[in-house]
């Protein structure tokens, strides 16, 4: 039988595309933190709790008032965007003229609570919370057999990574985000309110997060903890696109999701530390990431 | 100073008791485990709920015996552990430790209380080491192993025509061993191991590992990891078909909460062993609704088992007047256990305390009465042939 | 003075050169700090100070690098973790004395920081943070798979043995006096060095490196030194602590170690020669009467990095160091 470095093609294809699958949340998450990076100068540690956050509030719209999964998909990122904004007025706003340590700091501790707080609230064993049943079941597509719900995960996420990348670089909305960041001053005397866009593309950013959190919410438990290794990950796919470049994120997203699936099926205990190790190789040859302006 | 103050205070004591009245004994009882982490659900407050209500169901003040009861979150981490246990020792004068899930954390305290004058009963740490080469004379295992958990799930699921296996192992110390013992049942059985894939700990996502497990063919995935992870490979096993094309599941450290966790759409049709379940008979279920009401969540085999190793540890302080750990240890030993949850039972020379097991199946949710109506039990394992022979451990303890 | 806004900056080269010898408020603290750690054991636990102890001298190495240094590594625990391995192996498998194992694990430590820190420092800022973070998983990850460590069991039951070999270190109250010895001469050293000419070069790097450069001064090199040193003491505190718990393991090694000494480095004032030992004390205290609580340690820990971002980012040293108008 025809096979490909030990391993038969259609066990590769599938790998392929669960890595892909996984990459998603990888672009997601960290679109969500180059856009702050991007436009805020903030290192938002506090990411992962709040792609978390995400996935309770989600929990809890079920449970309480009865909201469902496509209900949830689009109120649990308002209402977790709206957070992200009540905490971008009270205390991140605070830090904008420090070095990007103290944002980092804030950030971090931010999640040590948020993470500390629903631990108490709701144990960590992680809460079940089902597909949709428009979603369930799955496609035999041959090499594998490939849930119908993971495959609506890619097709999410393309398009929210995809149509965030849009607005960003080609409507004028933002262009007035991109200027402001460059000069806040000038862009602020052609009539617009700065601060106020940052803090509304702060609340967007929160709200990528936990809309990435509420399509997690079916395929990995909810707990308070989801995140919390997450996050470190997801720094080092933003590190190596190149801080705050958007395309960049969402590229090396989906890329090292695939990476990290490969890895799982050759060197499966490695599969944990490669893209530490991709990044380490990055940041020496290229300093500023895959698709980073250089300094 | 303080240590040779109790020594004297014990002896005194144990010289009081003989009189038969009143004695006034002093005992430190220090509940160690998880109570921020991953298995902060099956052990956690529960197991200081346990030990209470086990201080108070021996009706401990009356007989003169005046019991406090401590606790600490051991995060999981051996380190931890060790730090807390080796204060509660030199400076808090706890006499004995209970719980402390987490083999690598029970290991750490197994280590520090060797030769000290406290003792460790053991219920939610799964290492069968602790009554092996590494056993101590200041520890009791009490409620189950690795060994335990493996011999049980592994030859039934053999038994029922299981007979590849393919496992799912959770890339640390622990899990390795969970693998090593089930792998030996499953051949001794007659079956054969066809793969394995190790997968990082703790992870989020398994489906590449279960496909890996899926196209090896193997009739049983057998999981060797726990808490949080087991709950999510079942999960997406569920969520990938794996179980609906005809290859089963078989966990191998699964409680009470993770099937809670789980829902019953998920996990039903697993098959596990525990030492516990609060519907077996009338007595755990009136002490479970008593447990429920302080606690708000059913008991498990680990909360269970500290209620169990509480209740005997202070009849042993009883009659021997002693909070002393060779003279309370040699009476836990000589004297057969007795429990409304465990039924008969006896610690063995190695510090395992032996009693039945039994092999659950998960209900389907059509099966299911009600909330945490979960188990059907297939099969009870007897106490005799359900633990690891002791000559097999390789105890110095043994002669 | 530049002292009453900026806690670091407040170390004048005028009020603080080497050659006036230490400045007599130091000295006194010093002093202070010496007499406590003597008493300390009598009246608490020793195995509780010794850890106060190991972590204010990997906080105090931590503070080099970033206080004076300027460079947040975020994967200090590297050094900290592999020297506590080192020793803990060298200790039980080959049997050395107690202070051949904490050497040895020292040096491994600066080894690492050697290789580490030639390839990180080039790189600044958030970038700097993110490849020492890098390099720490990777030690974690080896950490994790090696043989010799023990997965997640750790090195367990290491014996402390006896010091030049004839020594018994066993008793906590005999090995308190090494450690001890050890955490304050390795602090006096660090502060030795901030206060050499080697230490103002350093600061001139930190406040303004395009000017350093342009006196002539190899800017790397003087980074690389730091790097090595900061490395160097805290595989030592390492090494120290794994023999004081008898125990290494993957707690030594975690990017929430490398969290923790920033923590408390921030939490004492960064920059100051006592915050990082006010820092360790802090929260080592908490960690240990909280233990009980649960959760509540994670959620106090993050309340605490708030608050100090948003209202003490001098620290508590550093406020008082504003107060008394003295750099301590």
């Amino acid at each position: 039988m025809f096979e490909l470095l030990g391993i038969p093609p259609q066990a590769l294809f599938g790998q392929l595309l669960l890595g892909l699958i996984n990459g998603s949340f990888y672009a997601m998450l960290s679109l969500g933190l180059a856009i702050i990076f991007g436009l805020l100068n903030i290192i938002n540690f506090t990411h992962g709790a709040q792609y978390m956050l995400g996935a309770f509030v989600a929990y809890l719209l079920l449970q309480y008032l009865g909201v469902g999964y496509w209900g949830a998909l689009l109120l649990a990122p308002i209402i977790v965007g709206a957070f992200g904004i009540v905490l971008e007025r009270l205390m991140i706003s605070k830090l904008y003229h420090l070095d990007h340590l103290y944002g980092l700091l804030l950030t971090f501790g931010l999640a040590l609570i948020l993470q500390g707080l629903l631990r108490n609230e709701f144990g960590i064993s992680g809460l079940p919370y089902n597909i949709p049943s428009q979603l369930s079941g799955g496609q035999n597509l041959g090499f594998m057999f490939l849930p119908n719900y993971r495959g609506w995960v890619v097709v999410a996420s393309v398009i929210v990574c995809f149509g965030t990348w849009f607005m960003i670089e080609k409507t004028r909305l933002g262009a007035y985000l991109r200027a402001g960041t460059e000069n806040p001053t000038l862009v602020g005397a052609f009539g617009i309110n700065v601060p106020r866009m940052i803090t509304l593309t702060y609340g967007f950013g929160v709200a990528l997060a936990a809309f990435a959190g509420v399509l997690a919410a079916p395929i990995y438990s909810v707990n308070p903890n989801m995140g919390a290794e997450l996050i470190i990950v997801v720094f080092a796919v933003v590190v190596i696109g190149g801080m705050g470049s958007i395309l960049g994120a969402i590229l090396t997203g989906f890329g090292l999701g695939i990476v990290e699936g490969l890895t799982r099926v050759f060197y499966p205990e490695g599969s944990s530390v490669v893209i530490f190790v991709i990044m380490a190789i990055v940041l020496l040859v290229k300093p500023a990431g895959l698709f980073g302006r250089t300094a | 100073m303080k240590k040779t103050g109790l020594i004297v205070g014990g002896l005194a004591a144990s010289l009081m008791a003989t009189s038969a009245l009143a004695q006034d004994i002093d005992v430190k009882i220090g509940v160690l485990n998880d109570r921020s982490g991953l298995y902060a659900d099956l052990s956690g407050e529960g197991s200081v709920i346990a030990a209470r209500m086990a201080v108070e169901d021996f009706d401990a003040a009356s007989k003169g015996i005046n019991v406090e009861i401590v606790s600490a979150d051991h995060q999981n981490k051996p380190d931890v552990a060790s730090n807390i246990a080796r204060q509660w020792i030199d400076d808090e004068d706890v006499n004995v430790i209970l719980d402390v899930p987490t083999s690598s954390a029970a290991l750490a305290v197994h280590e520090v209380l060797r030769d000290s004058n406290a003792l460790m009963l053991n219920s939610g740490a799964a290492t069968s080491d602790l009554t092996g080469e590494a056993c101590s004379p200041n520890t009791v295992h009490w409620t189950y192993d690795t060994w335990a958990l493996a011999n049980g799930t592994g030859s039934a699921m053999v038994q029922q025509g299981g007979e590849s296996w393919f496992f799912l192992t959770a890339d640390y110390a622990f899990g390795h061993s969970l693998e090593r013992d089930t792998a030996a049942v499953v051949e001794a059985n007659g079956g054969e191991v066809v793969g394995t894939v190790r997968h990082p700990f703790p992870g989020q996502d398994f489906s590449s590992f279960l496909l890996q497990a899926q196209s090896s063919g193997a009739q049983v995935i057998g999981l060797a990891n726990a808490g949080g992870d087991t709950v999510n490979t079942i999960k997406q096993a569920a969520e990938f078909g794996i179980t609906q094309a005809g290859q089963s599941l078989a966990g191998l450290l699964i409680f009470l909460t993770d099937v809670h966790a789980l829902g019953l759409e998920a996990a039903q049709g697993l098959v596990l062993t525990e030492s516990f379940y609060w519907d077996l008979d009338d007595e755990t279920r009136a002490w479970s609704e008593r447990f429920m009401e302080a606690k708000g969540d059913m008991p498990t085999m680990v909360q269970a088992g500290v209620y169990s190793a509480v209740l005997h540890y202070l009849k042993a302080v009883e009659e021997t007047g002693s909070t002393d750990a060779e003279p309370v240890m040699a009476a836990m030993k000589s004297t057969p256990t007795s429990d409304p949850l465990f039924g008969e039972g006896e610690i063995r020379a190695d510090g395992r305390k032996i009693h039945d097991l039994y092999l659950f199946e998960v209900k389907s949710p059509d099966e299911s009465e009600g909330a945490w109506d979960y188990y059907d039990v297939l099969a009870t394992i007897p106490a005799d042939s359900a633990f690891r022979p002791m000559e097999e451990g390789n105890c110095p303890l043994v002669e | 003075m530049a002292g009453e806004t900026r806690v670091a900056k407040a170390i004048t080269p005028k009020s603080l050169s080497y050659a006036q010898g230490m400045p007599r408020h130091h000295l006194a603290l010093f002093a202070a700090f010496l007499t406590i750690a003597v008493l300390a054991p009598f009246f608490l636990y020793p195995v509780f100070v010794m850890k106060v102890l190991c972590f204010a001298l990997f906080a105090c190495a931590f503070n080099l690098l970033l206080g004076f240094g300027g460079l947040l590594s975020f994967g200090h625990a590297a050094y900290f973790g592999s020297a506590s391995y080192i020793a803990a192996h060298s200790a039980k498998v080959w049997g050395l004395t107690p202070e051949l194992s904490i050497l040895a694990g020292t040096v491994v430590a600066a080894f690492l920081g050697l290789i580490f820190g030639y390839l990180s420092i080039r790189r600044q800022g958030i970038y700097f943070a993110m490849v020492t973070l890098a390099f720490a998983q990777m030690v974690y990850f080896f950490a994790l798979q090696a043989e010799f460590t023990g997965g997640e069991d750790g090195i367990q039951a290491v014996p402390r043995g006896e010091l030049f070999g004839f020594i018994s270190l066993e008793a906590d109250r005999a090995i308190y006096w090494l450690v001890l010895a050890i955490v304050f001469f390795g602090i006096l050293f660090l502060y030795r060095i901030v206060h050499s000419p080697f230490g103002q070069v350093l600061k001139a790097i930190r406040e303004n490196e395009p000017r350093a450069v342009s006196l002539g001064y190899q800017v790397n090199r003087y980074k690389l030194a730091t790097f090595v040193i900061s490395a160097t003491f805290a595989g030592l505190a390492g090494g120290t602590k794994a023999l004081v718990f008898q125990l290494a393991s993957l707690t030594d090694v975690h990017w929430a170690m490398s969290g923790e000494v920033v923590l408390m480095t921030l939490l004492g004032g960064m920059g100051t020669i006592f915050g990082p030992i006010v820092g360790a004390t802090v929260i080592i205290t908490m960690q240990n009467y909280l233990a009980t609580f649960g959760a509540w340690v994670t959620i106090i820990q993050g309340v605490i990095f708030v608050i100090g971002v948003l209202a003490f980012r001098e620290g508590i040293i550093g406020v008082l160091s504003r107060k008394i108008k003295k750099p301590l």
